[in-house]
């Protein structure tokens, strides 16, 4: 295997609370290159502080600590906040759950994008108004040229997640994190989001750390997943491979969702072993 | 239909606004529910089954139709015998208890506006049927997990004793294996209190577990009524329809890859 596109080691964050000091993440290890990589678990088991650790978004008073945390070899626990800038939404670049929270409600869609991309590339602003255009039609958004003077508050949630997702790829990122980037959204909108996520991912070669709680879609999106439970990696496994998972808390995960397939009643639930969580 | 249903919809049409700004959040919707069955509302947001819900219990203008409730109209405001038969449980357990009430006197509220006596054998009993211990009786929200809270919520709604229960998305503010665990006391209490559920979700696959009969609903209209059998048979008659379960089978990838490559 060549070099990892990503290089985690040991990856711990931190909270100090006046109730005591919490550990959201502890010890998460995985090398990510260019595929797509699920991280699954349920709330508070840590899945988006991994993400945000690696960007340098864990919000204040959090701590972050790792043995390494290494991105195409850059390390980014001892880089320059100016090093970070260039890499935050330049190479790597974050998609988050909910659009109407994440762009910016007083400036058009066009204009945030073009500001992305003016941010990172040295480019005129007809360069830049061109390449967002592209990308809005790249997220196959209808009449890109209609969107692209709207403002958030105008479209819908599945239009505005693609508004993201173009603001996020115009740099043409190497990294993409996703934080549940569906989850808002209607099935039938959200198979379409992945859709484009996953042509994204095959014909620019990105590496994708697609986060979610939806054991079932990241299965069938993702080519590895991590499991997470209570700040740590239980399990690691091939998603087509995940109906044979070995630990009891990926098997519980799986067995518990009702499916259309089959009529189990009683939903079989998850007895939490105190043991996952040491 | 051998008995007289529970619920009997006729031609509900919801109306917010007028003139130009007028929409139909639900345009000539008829469906009945049998006694001690579960009847599922389904549809993607916008497509205003939810709105059905608030309807049906007065929280969201009737325009035109009828609503039935065992037999007899509802009248308009709702009185209180009607929510002495149906009661509402909403779709996030952070919002729908006060904050700064007790477990007791979230559940003591509805039984002092009835006018019912022996509150604290019913609040205790009550908190049994859904499986929380007398321990719970004084905590505030903030001390209980999602699903902890949703059983309050459902104790809440229980404890007027009703023949309905409206559900709006009981679990999908939840972690998927507590969803389980509400899934499985709902489908006990409905057998043991012999409850009547309409359900509200996005999610067929839970509607398809707890459901017997349900409807498809898109832009405030019906698309399609149909059963579970033949919902999991995989026998629907819309294309909609087959487009959501397709949706709810998880991400599938097109190969060859459909769709033009990008341009960049």
């Amino acid at each position: 295997m060549t070099a990892p596109l990503l290089d985690v080691e040991d990856l711990r964050v931190r909270f100090h609370l006046r109730t005591g000091t919490v550990e959201a993440v502890r010890g998460v290890t995985f090398k990510l290159g260019r595929e797509r990589l699920g991280i699954v678990g349920e709330s508070g088991s840590g899945k988006s502080q991994t993400g945000r650790a690696i960007l340098g978004l864990t919000p204040p008073p959090g701590e972050v600590e790792a043995r390494r945390l290494a991105f195409d070899g850059i390390d980014l626990l001892t880089a320059s906040r100016r090093t970070l800038r260039a890499l935050r939404g330049g190479r790597i670049s974050m998609v988050m759950q909910d659009p109407k929270y994440s762009l910016n409600p007083v400036m058009p869609i066009g204009e945030q994008i073009i500001e992305a991309y003016q941010a990172h590339k040295k480019a005129g602003k007809g360069e830049a108004r061109d390449r967002a255009l592209a990308m809005l039609e790249a997220v196959k958004m209808r009449d890109p040229g209609r969107v692209f003077a709207l403002y958030p508050h105008e479209v819908s949630g599945g239009m505005g997640q693609r508004a993201m997702i173009a603001m996020m790829l115009v740099t043409e990122p190497d990294l993409l994190i996703a934080d549940e980037p569906t989850s808002a959204l209607d099935v039938t909108v959200s198979m379409e989001i992945l859709r484009i996520l996953d042509e994204l991912v095959s014909e620019r070669g990105m590496g994708l750390i697609f986060i979610s709680h939806d054991l079932k879609l990241v299965s069938s999106f993702c080519d590895r997943v991590l499991v997470m439970y209570a700040g740590r990696v239980v399990e690691e496994i091939e998603a087509r491979n995940l109906r044979d998972a070995r630990h009891p808390y990926t098997q519980g995960l799986m067995r518990c969702l009702p499916t259309l397939k089959d009529d189990v009643r009683p939903l079989p639930t998850l007895n939490r072993d105190p043991a996952w969580a040491l | 239909m051998a008995r007289d249903p529970m619920l009997d919809i006729r031609s509900l049409r919801v109306t917010y606004g007028t003139g130009r700004m007028q929409v139909d959040a639900v345009k000539d919707v008829s469906f009945q529910v049998e006694p001690g069955s579960v009847y599922g509302l389904v549809g993607e947001s916008g497509s205003g089954k939810s709105t059905v819900l608030r309807a049906i219990c007065g929280l969201a203008p009737v325009s035109a139709g009828r609503i039935m409730v065992d037999g007899r109209e509802v009248p308009s405001p709702r009185s209180k015998a009607f929510y002495r038969t149906v009661q509402m449980v909403f779709q996030d357990p952070y919002a729908s208890l006060h904050p700064r009430h007790t477990v007791d006197r979230t559940l003591s509220e509805p039984l002092a506006i009835h006018g019912e006596r022996d509150a604290e054998a019913r609040i205790l009993q009550a908190l049994r049927e859904v499986g929380l211990g007398p321990s719970f009786r004084f905590r505030y929200p903030h001390q209980l997990s999602g699903g902890q809270r949703q059983r309050i919520a459902i104790a809440r709604a229980l404890i007027l004793r009703p023949k309905v229960l409206l559900l709006d998305e009981p679990t999908s503010a939840l972690d998927a294996s507590v969803q389980a665990e509400i899934l499985n006391l709902l489908d006990d209490l409905r057998r043991n209190l012999g409850l009547t559920y309409i359900l509200v979700s996005h999610d067929l696959a839970v509607v398809a577990h707890l459901c017997d009969r349900l409807l498809v609903m898109r832009h405030g209209e019906a698309v399609e009524e149909t059963s579970s059998e033949t919902l999991r048979a995989n026998r629907v008659e819309s294309d909609y329809t087959r487009s959501l379960v397709e949706a709810s089978q998880g991400f599938t990838r097109r190969t060859p890859q459909a769709g033009a490559p990008l341009a960049s």
